[in-house]
């Protein structure tokens, strides 16, 4: 066991690995790929420490299988990729969502479409809050925006996943992933979570046998399938959104920024501050459940929304879902792997705050 | 007097889904009175794939998983992981194993994955209504080979058992069929030992299994276990491909 | 002496089994059953040995097959 509470510096690919590893993950399958491989490098060391399994499959594809297997049985698995090899798992993420079955999934989000590059992005918004997969389905998405913040999702990832057995994906992109920051492992608050009597892992003397299972031939069946993982999905709307608030009591112009992007509008905030400028900034951690109670609570005094990505505007839809039309929304970003630099948001902040929207 | 011939225990009790005919009923049966002799049912893990054969988790009483369509060693993959104790196999058709998943079997192979696979082979796509398979034969007429399969546009028929024992990671892999009780007797024998090898840790095993699939082939079931006699088992001839040591 | 017994509700009447009695004595019935099959069955009972080949070929298990146990003299 490492010590506990004292500070130590991570890249943040090893910090998913280290923090999955306290979580009680014991089992990682995946394919390598840029720019998350420092993680499974990780886990290939530190999960035999642990008696557990790290293995390399040969597709992304089969990993995510191999995942659906492993949590059938009962245990906490993740496995971890960036942008295009989630779109391939996006087939078996639908399975695991339709068997309602837990496990973490890591997207250390690159530039795209097709094989784009492999710089830091978030061009996987859309692909991973509104589904990704094929069917009536939600993944719990969390993005963390420090590598403190990584280490301590871990814990919530695993348990939301094991809370409502549902595949939870944590949302990060390349400079989270490269960066270094101290960090700092704490106990985790440990969450009441619920057995788990349908892992199939062998009668062993059950009455009955369990199927883990995402068919449903009967259409009255899977309607009714469907309606319970909307409810579910409601339960996770209504309890698990997540946000942080940044000088948005008073603010007039809220930027609205999740991940790396909230690290440069934080900054875009200070500068903005010293100003003089009534702006604030909202940070989703989770993206799925999209924090909507947060824009109840700053639509009073907020005038206009400013969504702030890297991309070309994907988020930007949801922040629009979640004003409803109160107030107006812009979007400025840099898709590619190219930053958002602070200045030039603040610029668009001095116009959008001089009514000089066009 | 003796019962001499009964439903295995480990077999559900309910009518099957399948044609008049269709031999995925044997190998089922060959499977659950596998687990039967072996005592396992209650270490038995199935894997069900996508195809005709996807409701064999309604059929043999040991916990089960569906897979997606050709993923099912994956998925076993990761459950032998996380049961290494448990008697992992996976029951797949031809279309499931030897066409949407070949990266899936060979790697599963030459990882020498500790389970059992059972390769039921009709060299036809079924469910999906009749389309060649990677295991179609030659002249074989099909939905989607209406003047039968030509090399020209469909390439060879694959041979799963030959290309899967040239593996080091595979250990047991065989190739049986089910179109009559000799056969039936040697399928069984044959299922039986892939699990014993399996129960040994001894690695990666397969039964490849000829199959008929009358509603497909057009051929009442009568016509078509002399089809799979006549056509099958000349370009796909039976026997243990590879054995492992002292077994 | 031996039994033959057709679970005639699940019989499909793929005739598999008339294929490989060695006496030749299955056929299908006249009736059709509630699946609407001609239900396999057996003429002539006594002279069933229980080879149980038929059982073995069948798809459903349809069939169960009783044998006398051999004396032993």
């Amino acid at each position: 066991m490492r010590k506990k509470l004292s500070k130590v510096l991570m890249k943040g690919n090893e910090a998913i690995g280290e923090g999955a590893v306290r979580a009680g993950c014991r089992y990682f399958f995946g394919y390598p790929i840029t720019p998350q491989s420092e993680l499974p490098h990780y886990l290939a060391k530190r999960l035999p420490e642990e008696n557990g399994v790290y293995l390399q499959s040969e597709s992304e594809t089969s990993a995510i299988n191999m995942v659906y297997g492993a949590a059938g049985a009962g245990s906490r698995v993740m496995t971890s990729s960036s942008g295009p090899g989630i779109s391939l798992m996006q087939e078996g993420i639908s399975y695991i969502a339709g068997a309602e079955l837990p496990c973490v999934i890591v997207n250390m989000m690159r530039g795209g479409p097709g094989l784009g590059n492999i710089a830091p992005a978030q061009s996987d918004y859309l692909q991973a809050v509104k589904g990704g997969g094929h069917g009536d389905y939600f993944v719990v998405c969390i993005a963390p925006a420090s590598v403190q913040e990584i280490i301590d999702f871990m814990y919530d990832a695993f348990d939301i996943a094991d809370k409502y057995f549902t595949p939870v994906m944590v949302l990060a992109d390349g400079i989270l992933g490269q960066m270094m920051e101290p960090v700092e492992f704490k106990e985790n608050q440990e969450m009441e979570l619920p057995e788990k009597p349908w892992a199939a892992n062998g009668k062993r003397g059950r009455e009955s046998k369990n199927i883990i299972n995402s068919l449903y031939i009967v259409p009255e069946d899977l309607e009714e399938h469907n309606f319970k993982l909307k409810d579910k999905y409601s339960i996770i709307e209504e309890k698990e959104q997540r946000w942080e608030e940044y000088y948005t009591e008073d603010a007039e112009l809220v930027l609205t920024a999740f991940g790396t992007s909230a690290r440069v509008c934080k900054a875009v905030v200070d500068k903005a501050r010293q100003e003089g400028l009534a702006v604030g900034l909202i940070r989703p951690i989770m993206v799925w459940p999209f924090p909507q109670k947060a824009f109840d609570k700053v639509i009073h005094s907020a005038k206009q929304f400013l969504t702030v990505e890297m991309n070309t505007g994907q988020m930007v839809e949801d922040v629009k879902l979640a004003v409803a039309g109160r107030r107006p929304v812009y979007f400025t970003g840099r898709p590619g792997g190219m930053l958002p630099i602070a200045n030039d948001i603040f610029e668009e902040v001095k116009k959008l705050m001089s009514g000089g929207a066009e | 007097m003796k019962k001499v011939f009964t439903r295995p225990e480990s077999f559900n009790d309910i009518p099957m889904h399948y044609c008049p005919g269709c031999t995925h009923g044997i190998i089922h049966r060959l499977v659950a009175e596998t687990i039967d002799e072996l005592n396992m049912v209650d270490r038995a893990i199935g894997v069900a794939p996508v195809g005709c054969s996807v409701f064999i988790y309604n059929y043999i009483d040991c916990d089960m998983y569906q897979a997606s369509h050709g993923r099912a060693p994956a998925v076993a993959t990761g459950v032998k992981r996380v049961v290494p104790d448990g008697v992992v196999f996976t029951y797949q058709g031809d279309g499931d194993m030897a066409a949407i998943g070949t990266a899936e079997i060979v790697h599963a192979a030459a990882r020498g994955e500790n389970i059992t696979v059972i390769f039921v082979n009709n060299a036809v796509y079924a469910m999906t209504g009749g389309q060649m398979a990677p295991t179609t034969l030659m002249g074989q007429k099909t939905t989607t080979t209406p003047h039968g399969r030509e090399s020209d546009a469909n390439g060879y028929p694959v041979k799963m058992a030959e290309m899967l024992s040239t593996l080091d990671g595979s250990s047991y892999i065989s190739r049986v069929s089910v179109h009559d009780p000799k056969n039936i007797n040697k399928a069984k024998k044959s299922i039986k030992k892939a699990f014993e090898v399996q129960m040994e840790n001894k690695g990666f095993t397969m039964v490849e299994v000829l199959s008929i699939c009358p509603t497909n082939w057009g051929l009442s079931p009568k016509e078509s276990v002399k089809w799979l006699d006549e056509n099958m088992i000349p370009y796909y001839p039976l026997g243990e491909y590879k054995v492992p040591a002292e077994v | 002496m031996a039994r033959v017994t057709f679970r005639e509700e699940r019989c499909k009447g793929c005739e598999l089994c008339t294929l490989v009695c060695p006496k030749g004595l299955i056929t299908m019935s006249e009736h059709i059953n509630s699946m609407g099959f001609h239900p396999a069955t057996i003429t002539d009972m006594d002279k069933c040995n229980g080879c149980a080949l038929c059982a073995r070929m069948c798809p459903d298990l349809v069939i169960e097959v009783e044998r006398d146990e051999k004396k032993v003299v």
